[in-house]
């Protein structure tokens, strides 16, 4: 199968999953105990007829599929309604917050990647040497370090005693240079923990690879020991880093509610948390679709850099 | 001067059991243009022993003694720089499992014009053009079009012949097979064994070629080399090996090529376990398996002699015979009673020679 079919067909494959995804999320949210509509007024008593045009507006008075069916055909349109709480365009607070929280995320990923692949190269190289070792103890602090207290420490430290950092996010836009500046503690915090991880799944992914038949060939030609180890051994060591990688990227966009509690950062996390707490349902229904979309696409994402790296790879 | 002279080399393993020595001391002598066979069971050391002439030997393992001398330099003093540009120019490899042997994730083109980019000042394009005569030469079909495929495109018998092809990148002098056609068909075997004959004849690039197979050796070689344990145990041109074999471990390895209609209705095999490389036995290493062994084997080391003057190995006669056991040295009291037969087949062209252990009886 050519590389082109193969990436339409995963592209396809998407399509049903995100319907699957939705479907799911729509029928939890609604066995939840509590009814929306004492959420939307508030938990006062309401006349029986008020509540009928509530029901009416927000089509509660539906059967459920075809509520689901009523909020597909808006979704696809991007229009989630307005929130009962705030009473603002849910499009237009996710339409805010989800580039914050892409930058956020973004950022980790990419420093995890820019310090975890090089350490973890080294520490295949050098196996059982100080560099090694090195890497395996800054692995295994950056694991088990709690991202919510290394936030803590981080603005305690460099924003609260050394001042060079603010503590809050600056009132500017998000592609500013003070909101980059800004960017640098949060980034830090959530991304130790992603590149402590693929420092080791790298590490062992190449030690397993440098023992191959392979290598050896490649050594036999003449080659430069870089060539072979940047060349030959890292791109067939690669297939698990990508796998955690993609998931990563999708759990940084989306797991990010401590970091962005403790940054007051405006991002996605937050914003789930509280309309969870709030019972916001338009809310949660269009932020549970952005990070069901964005894991589908994380997926695709890796599945098309399998395929890349490895022609043996064309289902 | 022989092209490649290896003296005394040694290599050990570190593992846990403890210190393995895998070759133990061996020397021979390569000629320009000279194919040498280099045969024993599994765990001889061959394998290692070829691995070594390149400085592919990885940890735990080390070449702890020797010198290898190609070209009257030694290899064991180069620094990485010469040793890289050594390998795969001078000094190529064949390697066993060929669908191991090649990376997946590259073309065959690539790993091939990778090896030619690596020895000469090439554009791309004259690399590429080279690696497809190249796939020409070893027999690949549509060489141009299949430069662009991967190796689990290719058929067993097709990755070996882009190994080899991307071991003669270079027209090296001395091209060190090992066991080129394992898990190969055999009719896929005998297009390898025959591409490596034609390459032997045609060009003068000497071979060393790893096998356990006496079959292949004889096909192919013009001297043979017998490892067991580790150690050298017999060395002589290919046809007295086969006819006059000296050594009880030779005749042994002799007698267990199977052949359709033998007289016996089972397989000879060469009795007992190959021995410990840990704590290898006394004296001769061959004696706890040997059918001939006397006290005397167990105490004394035999030297490896030319086998009708008991002198030492110590001169380069190429046509030299010699073999490492006490009875070239005169140590043995009963001597070796083994008769080898040699029957010429009537149907058919080729001429199979057999051998049978004797009962103990007459010596010959």
């Amino acid at each position: 199968m050519s590389l082109g079919r193969y990436v339409l067909t995963r592209v396809l494959v998407t399509v049903p999953v995100l319907l699957g995804v939705t479907a799911l999320t729509f029928s939890f949210l609604h066995v939840l105990p509590g009814d929306p509509i004492d959420v939307i007024v508030g938990f006062r008593t309401v006349s029986p007829a008020t509540e009928a045009s509530i029901r009416a507006e927000y089509h509660l008075d539906e059967p459920l599929w075809k509520q689901y069916l009523l909020w597909l055909r808006d979704a696809i349109a991007l229009e989630f309604g307005r929130s009962p709480i705030s009473g603002r365009s849910v499009t237009a607070t996710i339409g805010r917050r989800l580039p914050a929280t892409l930058a956020l995320g973004g950022a980790a990923w990419l420093l995890a990647l820019a310090i975890g692949v090089p350490a973890g190269i080294v520490a295949a190289v050098e196996r059982g040497e100080p560099a090694d070792e090195l890497t395996r103890l800054g692995a295994l602090a950056g694991i088990a370090t709690p991202n919510f207290w290394l936030g803590l420490i981080l603005l305690l430290v460099f924003s609260v005693r050394l001042g060079w950092f603010r503590v809050i996010p600056p009132d500017a836009p998000l592609a500013s240079l003070a909101m980059a500046k800004f960017m640098i503690l949060p980034t830090i915090t959530l991304g130790t923990a992603s590149a402590a991880l693929v420092t080791r799944l790298l590490r062992s992914s190449m030690r397993r690879e440098l023992d191959a038949p392979y290598v050896r060939t490649a050594r036999a030609k003449g080659l430069r020991e870089r060539t072979v180890i940047l060349k030959h051994v890292l791109r067939n060591s690669l297939l698990p880093v990508v796998t955690v990688a993609g998931l990563q990227l999708a759990f940084l966009v989306d797991g990010a509610v401590v970091v962005e509690q403790i940054f007051s950062w405006p991002g996605m996390g937050r914003l789930l948390v509280r309309s969870i707490l709030q019972r916001d349902y338009p809310v949660i229904q269009a932020a549970v679709l952005v990070i069901g979309v964005s894991i589908v696409l994380a997926n695709l994402l890796v599945d098309i850099v399998y395929a890349l790296l490895d022609p043996r790879i064309r289902y | 001067m022989a092209l490649l002279e290896v003296e005394d080399l040694t290599v050990q393993f570190y593992t846990d059991d403890g210190v393995v020595r895998a070759v133990d001391g061996i020397s021979y002598e390569i000629r320009a243009g000279e194919t040498v066979g280099l045969v024993g069971e599994s765990g001889a050391g061959k394998s290692v022993a070829s691995l070594a002439l390149l400085r592919l030997i990885r940890s735990p393992g080390e070449i702890v003694g020797g010198q290898i001398r190609f070209d009257g330099r030694n290899l064991l003093e180069c620094t990485d720089r010469e040793l890289r540009d050594l390998r795969g120019n001078d000094i190529a490899m064949v390697f066993q499992d060929a669908d191991a042997a090649l990376n997946p994730v590259y073309t065959v083109g690539e790993q091939i014009a990778e090896a030619v980019r690596a020895h000469g000042d090439v554009t791309d394009a004259e690399a590429r053009d080279r690696a497809i005569a190249l796939l020409e030469r070893v027999g690949i079909p549509e060489p141009a079009t299949r430069y662009a495929d991967y190796p689990h495109e290719f058929s067993g018998g097709m990755q070996q012949r882009v190994v080899i092809a991307m071991a003669l990148a270079c027209d090296p002098a001395l091209l060190v097979c090992d066991e080129p056609t394992t898990g190969l068909d055999v009719t896929v075997q005998a297009g390898i064994l025959e591409l490596l004959a034609e390459l032997a004849r045609e060009s003068d690039t000497a071979i060393q070629l790893v096998t356990h197979d006496l079959g292949i050796v004889a096909e192919l070689c013009d001297r043979v080399l017998v490892q067991y344990a580790g150690e050298i145990v017999e060395r002589a041109p290919v046809e007295e090996l086969y006819y006059d074999p000296k050594h009880p471990y030779t005749v042994g390895l002799l007698a267990s090529i199977p052949r359709l209609g033998a007289d016996s209705d089972r397989l000879a095999t060469v009795p007992g376990p190959t021995p410990s490389l840990v704590d290898p036995p006394t004296g001769c290493r061959f004696h706890p398996r040997c059918p001939y062994a006397e006290p005397a084997c167990a105490r004394r080391h035999p030297p490896l002699v030319e086998t009708d003057s008991e002198t030492p190995a110590a001169d380069d006669d190429p046509g030299a015979h010699l073999a490492a056991c006490l009875e070239y040295t005169g140590d043995l009291e009963d001597g070796l009673d083994y008769e080898v037969l040699v029957r010429n087949e009537t149907d058919g062209e080729s001429h199979e020679r057999e051998r049978e252990r004797t009962e103990r009886g007459e010596p010959e």
